[in-house]
């Protein structure tokens, strides 16, 4: 194999052996969640004696307690899941379903528990499991069958799904074997009640979430962007949406005793938002989530820890809405602060062009015999008083387009000035051209566009009116239009100050 | 000419939303290596007709035959433009990334795109003039420019066979232009190419045969044979209401 083959197949071999390595790292994860031994269970979290913040603090660093380590690791394994499954509810506009299906599933994970008895992680995961999917079965079925749409059939579902397990709680509750269920708990999420059996369940279903997204992210992609192309190219869309669906409601289920079942919508949806406001790629987005989901989960649960077991659910959402707002404000490209800046600077710049073209027409008044400008003259061309003219020049001074004279009551251009002045001024009378010419404008209608239009014009357009309008030298109401900026000084109708 | 050199065959080919005809009893063959036209008045079943082709929607009766065999077997040999308006430009992907979309067809189940793919998907973003644009999200673009990305992808399919719903929908003047001439192109290469059209002034000069549809196949042939003041008038007249309303009221009882 010659060298220059090798360097064309490396890019293949590099991925599969990408795409082995990701495999083989989830299996790895799922290998050691099986490991883990049952009776490394000891203490519950509500159990331990530190009294003072800092003392609960350093002992949720130091991961002193198996039972820390349980709700830690849940923490982080949902987290990475609910991030990952949120970033596909985002992109395709399904955030409400997952509202929906999460309310859905609390009369299943009654009857979970009603079937055992007791709190056994895997009957509740099933019993969740299928009311979820009954639910979402049902919001299809009410959209096929009824007129009613989507937002409808979801408000329903949610709601009457969510009485029916609100009701058959409370019953268990008040069972004999009820009362220490813990299936208070499932309301608004307690991490601390994380066990073994709930640990392990996150970590298959995030493995499996890992293992289905590695081996099927272009179909999950191309059937989020364009379900009707990636039909008609012979991908089966439908099976890839109920796969997603099934791997929501796993997602749901399993994290519902550390988040709740009224908020865990909220670690879905939050992380992935936020990561939709930072980045356009889609797999950036996929793994900022995780990242967002893995950082409010443990923020969550480590709020939750110190403030003494308060409902970690609430918590997590909280810190998550603060991810989403941090996005929302210092985002680089779509953050608030950044547009803010952007619009700022660009009123700045405009301020500055429009002072320059002012200066610009006081030498073209004096038929460009002199080159100072007199502050004075300028302030009564701009209708502002000395002290305001003067500090703006004094802004432009710093940005290298003017300069004063010792005296400091005139200025003259710099050349990097100069060459700007006669852009813009250029800019205005080619669009005052182009309108009256082209676009049939009355002369007296074209001024006003032509001040927003010329801090805007690119070089591009501007050579693409120049030869529209066959290199013109005159402007509407006959003023000379300032040549071409790299040859000023060569062309007749070029004035030099 | 036998089956398999047909690239489009259609037999009563019917098709139903909710009960109520869109398409009733369509019959007609394309041939190779032509530029076809699909015209109508609005809610004729243009764009029905080419979803129904391609399975996208239910069959009420009839079938659909791609180069002799039925659109599963065949769908790699068919590339498809879909309305520009039928997805989300806000999604998170670049310019690159939608068209190696056009390869996934290609590529087996969970087999990520190579670096020849890469290659095809950029040799047709140069195609429509669109290369410097790969790296830029989709929503940043112009009408005229997502319309190219959208062909481009459909040129990454090196398909025999392309469906293009309203291609010419809202783009300006000079794409039309390059998109006319890359249509040219692709017939010249022996392709066949179908396109959903609403502009009948520059129907006539576009294509090589029409299809005239009004809920009914008005008239299928070379656009100088078809073309004409009466057939026009039967499509978009008013000669077909009563066919439409009295199929629709039967539509109706059968709820």
């Amino acid at each position: 194999m010659t060298a220059r083959r090798c360097r064309g197949s490396c890019p293949v071999r590099a991925a599969r052996a990408a795409s082995r390595s990701r495999i083989a790292g989830v299996l790895l994860v799922l290998g050691l969640f099986f490991l883990l031994p049952d009776g490394a269970w000891a203490a519950r979290i509500s159990e331990l004696t530190e009294t003072t913040f800092t003392g609960r603090a350093v002992r949720f660093f130091t991961l002193q307690d198996p039972s820390l380590r349980f709700a830690l690791t849940g923490s982080v394994l949902l987290g990475i899941c609910c991030g990952l499954m949120g970033s596909f509810l985002v992109v395709r506009k399904l955030a409400l379903m997952s509202d929906a299906l999460s309310h859905a599933v609390l009369p299943g994970v009654a009857l979970g528990f009603l079937w055992t008895m007791k709190k056994d992680p895997l009957a509740i995961f099933l019993g969740a499991t299928i009311a979820g999917l009954l639910g979402a079965g049902l919001v299809q079925a009410l959209r096929h069958t009824t007129k009613h749409k989507e937002d409808a059939a979801l408000g329903f579902v949610l709601a009457s799904f969510f009485a029916v397990g609100a009701c058959l709680v409370t019953m268990i509750q008040n069972l004999p074997e009820g009362n220490k269920s813990g299936l208070d708990k499932f309301m608004f999420g307690q991490a601390a009640a994380l066990g073994p059996g709930d640990v392990q369940l996150l970590a298959v279903v995030t493995g499996l979430t890992l293992l289905v997204l590695g081996l099927f992210y272009k179909e999950l992609l191309v059937t989020s962007f364009d379900a009707g192309f990636a039909r008609s190219a012979g991908i089966p869309t439908q099976v890839f949406h109920y796969l997603l669906m099934l791997l929501l409601a796993f997602a749901i289920v399993s994290s519902l005793q550390a988040v709740g079942v009224v908020l865990v919508a909220a670690m879905l949806v939050i992380p992935a938002a936020a990561a939709y406001l930072l980045t356009d790629r889609f797999g950036w987005m996929l793994i900022l989530s995780a990242v967002f989901g893995v950082t409010t989960g443990v923020v969550g649960s480590f709020l939750s820890f110190v403030g003494r077991n308060l409902p970690t659910g609430p918590l997590m959402v909280l810190s998550a809405t603060a991810v989403f707002l941090g996005a929302l404000f210092f985002g680089p490209r779509h953050g608030v602060l950044a547009k803010w800046w952007r619009r700022r600077s660009r009123s700045a710049r405009i301020g500055r062009e429009n002072l320059l073209k002012a200066m610009y027409h006081v030498l073209e008044q004096e038929g460009f015999r002199g080159e100072t400008i007199p502050i004075r003259h300028l302030a009564e061309v701009r209708r502002e008083s000395i002290e305001d003219v003067t500090r703006d020049l004094g802004r432009m001074q710093t940005h290298g387009l003017v300069s004063f004279t010792g005296d400091r009551r005139a200025v003259v251009f710099t050349p990097d000035g100069w060459k700007r002045a006669c852009e813009i001024v250029r800019n205005h009378r080619l669009w005052e051209l182009y309108l009256t010419h082209a676009a049939n404008f009355a002369v007296d209608h074209v001024h006003e566009d032509a001040e927003k239009i010329e801090h805007i014009l690119g070089e591009d357009t501007v050579r693409q009116l120049e030869k529209r309008l066959d290199y013109a030298h005159r402007d509407p109401h006959g003023r000379l239009i300032p040549g071409r900026a790299d040859d000023y000084g060569k062309g007749p109708n070029v004035p030099k100050p | 000419m036998t089956d398999a050199e047909i690239p489009l065959e259609v037999h009563d080919l019917s098709v139903a939303y909710h009960k109520k005809p869109v398409l009733y009893g369509i019959d007609v063959a394309v041939p190779a290596g032509k530029l076809v036209g699909i015209i109508g008045p609005n809610g004729a079943g243009k764009s029905t007709f080419i979803k129904a082709v391609m399975g996208l929607l239910p069959l009420a009766g009839g079938w659909v035959k791609i180069f002799g065999k039925p659109y599963r077997e065949n769908c790699r040999r068919v590339g498809y433009v879909p309305q520009r308006e039928s997805v989300d430009w806000d999604f998170p992907v670049n310019v690159m990334d939608v068209v190696l979309m056009g390869r996934y067809g290609r590529l087996r189940l969970g087999q990520r795109p190579g670096a020849k793919d890469r290659e095809i998907a950029r040799e047709c973003l140069e195609k429509v003039h669109m290369l410097p644009y790969a790296k830029r999200q989709i929503g940043n673009l112009s009408g005229g420019q997502q319309q190219r990305v959208f062909l481009a992808r459909a040129l990454a399919q090196e398909s025999d066979l392309y469906l293009m719903d309203e291609p010419f929908a809202g783009v300006d003047a000079a794409t039309e232009a390059a998109i006319i001439a890359l249509l040219q192109d692709l017939k010249n290469r022996g392709k066949t190419v179908l396109v959903v059209h609403h502009d009948l002034s520059s129907a006539r000069d576009y294509f090589d045969m029409l299809m005239l549809l009004n809920m009914r196949l008005v008239k299928f042939g070379p656009t100088a044979e078809v073309f004409t003041p009466e057939n026009l008038q039967t499509t978009y007249g008013g000669r077909l209401t009563i066919l439409s309303e009295v199929v629709q009221s039967l539509g109706s009882q059968e709820k």
